[in-house]
């Protein structure tokens, strides 16, 4: 039943209690994972607190992905705790869906739902997740669409799109949820080279309105300019984190810095 | 950009043997000597035989006279049909109360047309069914309004056909639906259910379950407790199709990336709507071909139950050639009969690829 005036009046809020911004809106506490017996993450601890911007790098496999995806509980941890906005993810289904509705999720192929036009795909999870009127959730969903600069394309379906509208879309649709955490898992990476600028001008965009994010990419550029924090995670742990300029400038460990020498 | 670029760009046209009708002989029937040769054979063959069955379809043929006039003709004898049409289509239905079956009949075929929009899919389409569906039973039953007891030993012929194949169909498909997705459960006890239930049905011919469901079954009833006996085949029809709809929904729920589901959930989705909206629609879409193949077998495999003697449109027109005036004019008969099936089947399979095409949104 949010609307517009309400986010930004929940924005404010936000920024002038000092409550809530020492309270970390999403905290990993030696949190384990496994697939079968393979040990994908290990000992993750790690803070966020509102408004913050984290960009995750490492290697493929390195389990990034796997880490963000944890948060919401799309894969299951078997040790340690997470807490998402005072709710920890447990095997109770009803805090799972508590947190997945309170936290976006932008995907590297979109997932966009191919049988249903752009606007349905907005107006799908307020109208059935948080009850909202539908006339109220597709206007919602219109400004969104103007935000990601495609209110044009709201009648048609994902299909006739290109991967950079599409992915825009996909952020439209986390957004519809006035979610407090946006997670980002290689949202630029199944995309061609002049696409990707749009989706991360977006992102940029997203970032400037004081979004949390936690955004797992390669794109370095995007780290430097938009991270309070990067994190480089290699073999399941978090290896280093730092602020952007002391990350790409002055790395501490080894395997960062052969990880940006080869990237960079 | 590419559209600025084509726009500048001189568009000529295909070469001229590609295109028209000599291009199509050119490049279907006569492309190599050899396929040429095939050609001349296949018109050679046409020839011999096509004038011989048009004239004793159409030129050598009788389509309304009594059987003894058929005697002494060499073409078909269709007055077999016009003469006992109302016993192949009808059966058993007592005299005088034609009128409905028929209209039985049309209101469901009617509602069934009505039905093909997919803009007429509301709450208030489903109440019509439900409303239909009772006039539907309360002319074939009768016992009120005037309207004499019909027993269902009495209903055969083309509505005994169409009511076991379409109750057959919507309540299988449905049944079918929730089959699938137990199997698919996580729950150990819903899925083990479910396996056992469609392996079982699935290991067994129809005939046997007919049989099950007319003999064995009423031997486990109390004394004095029977159960309508088209009932029952219609129960054993349902069982028996919905597993198979089961397999092929669960393929089609295979079929369904990891993705949709994963961002469903990441919507904050629950169980049942993410099924609801998100799965089964493009699951059940992808599965249209198939589904539709086992709905026109269950229309045909409804004839199988005049092996428990009840006298579906098959066994009526069986019973027609059984008469010794018309007993040599099978070949007409079943050629009718044929028709009269392919119409159906082909209604059916027709739609399905139209549906088909409206659901396609370019993906």
């Amino acid at each position: 039943m949010s609307t517009t005036s309400e986010i930004a009046m929940n924005d404010s809020q936000k920024s002038v209690s000092p409550e809530s911004a020492t309270k970390p809106i999403i905290e990993i506490i030696g949190m384990h994972k496994w697939y079968g017996d393979f040990h994908v993450l290990s000992e993750i601890n790690l803070q966020v607190m509102p408004k913050e911007k984290i960009v995750i790098c490492g290697p493929s496999g390195s389990g990034k992905s796997t880490l963000i995806r944890c948060i919401n509980r799309l894969e299951e941890h078997q040790r340690g705790q997470i807490i998402v906005n005072g709710t920890e993810l447990s095997n109770d289904i009803k805090n799972i869906e508590k947190v997945r509705a309170e936290v976006g999720m932008v995907f590297q192929h979109f997932n966009l739902f191919p049988h249903l036009t752009i606007i349905d795909n907005l107006t799908l999870g307020p109208i059935w997740v948080r009850k909202t009127p539908k006339k109220e959730a597709e206007e919602a969903a219109m400004m969104y669409l103007e935000k990601v600069q495609i209110p044009e394309q709201a009648k048609k379906f994902p299909g006739q799109l290109s991967g950079g509208q599409q992915q825009r879309v996909a952020i439209a649709r986390s957004l519809c949820m006035n979610p407090q955490v946006m997670l980002f898992d290689e949202p630029t990476s199944a995309l061609d080279p002049e696409m990707i600028k749009e989706v991360l001008d977006v992102m940029i965009g997203l970032a400037d309105e004081g979004m949390t994010m936690l955004v797992v990419t390669h794109e370095m550029g995007f780290a430097k300019s938009v991270a309070d924090r990067v994190m480089f995670m290699d073999d399941g742990e978090i290896v280093e984190q730092n602020s952007p300029d002391a990350f790409f400038d002055n790395p501490q460990h080894e395997r960062t810095k052969l990880f940006l020498s080869q990237i960079l | 950009m590419t559209e600025a670029t084509t726009a500048k760009r001189a568009q000529l046209q295909p070469p001229s043997s590609n295109v028209g009708v000599v291009g199509w002989l050119k490049t279907n029937l006569f492309s190599t000597w050899y396929n040429s040769l095939l050609t001349f054979i296949l018109l050679g063959m046409l020839a011999l035989t096509l004038p011989p069955v048009f004239q004793w379809a159409f030129i050598d043929s009788l389509w309304n006279s009594s059987a003894e006039a058929c005697r002494n003709i060499e073409g078909a004898c269709w007055s077999v049909v016009p003469h006992n049409f109302r016993f192949i289509i009808l059966g058993f239905f007592p005299e005088g109360q034609e009128w409905r079956p028929i209209l039985a009949m049309v209101l469901l075929l009617g509602l069934v047309i009505y039905s093909k929009e997919r803009s007429r899919w509301k709450k208030s389409l489903a109440w019509l069914w439900l409303i239909n569906l009772i006039v539907m039973g309360t002319l074939m039953s009768g016992g009120v309004l005037g309207m004499p007891v019909v027993e269902t030993s009495q209903w055969s012929g083309l509505p005994l056909t169409l009511i076991l194949s379409f109750f057959g169909m919507v309540v299988a498909y449905p049944m079918g639906i929730f089959l699938a997705l137990g199997r698919r459960s996580k729950m150990p006890a819903i899925k083990t259910l479910c396996v056992v239930y469609i392996e079982m049905i699935r290991g067994v011919p129809l005939i046997s379950l007919l049989f099950m469901s007319s003999i064995m079954f009423p031997l486990f009833l109390p004394e004095g407790v029977t159960i309508d006996k088209v009932l029952r085949a219609l129960v054993a029809i349902i069982l028996f199709t919905a597993a198979y709809i089961a397999e092929v929904v669960r393929g089609g729920l295979q079929a369904m990336p990891r993705g949709q589901y994963e961002a469903a959930d990441s919507l904050g989705l629950n169980y049942y709507q993410t099924m609801r909206l998100i799965i089964l629609p493009q699951a059940l879409k992808i599965v249209i071909p198939p589904s539709v193949g086992i709905l026109l077998s269950v229309f045909k495999d409804t004839s199988l139950v005049v092996i428990i003697a009840l006298f579906d449109v098959l066994k009526t027109t069986m019973v027609t050639l059984s008469n010794p005036d018309w007993a040599g004019y099978s070949k007409e008969a079943y050629i009718f009969l044929a028709l009269l099936y392919f119409v159906f089947c082909y209604a059916m399979s027709s739609y399905s690829r139209r549906l088909e095409k409206e659901l396609h949104t370019g993906h």
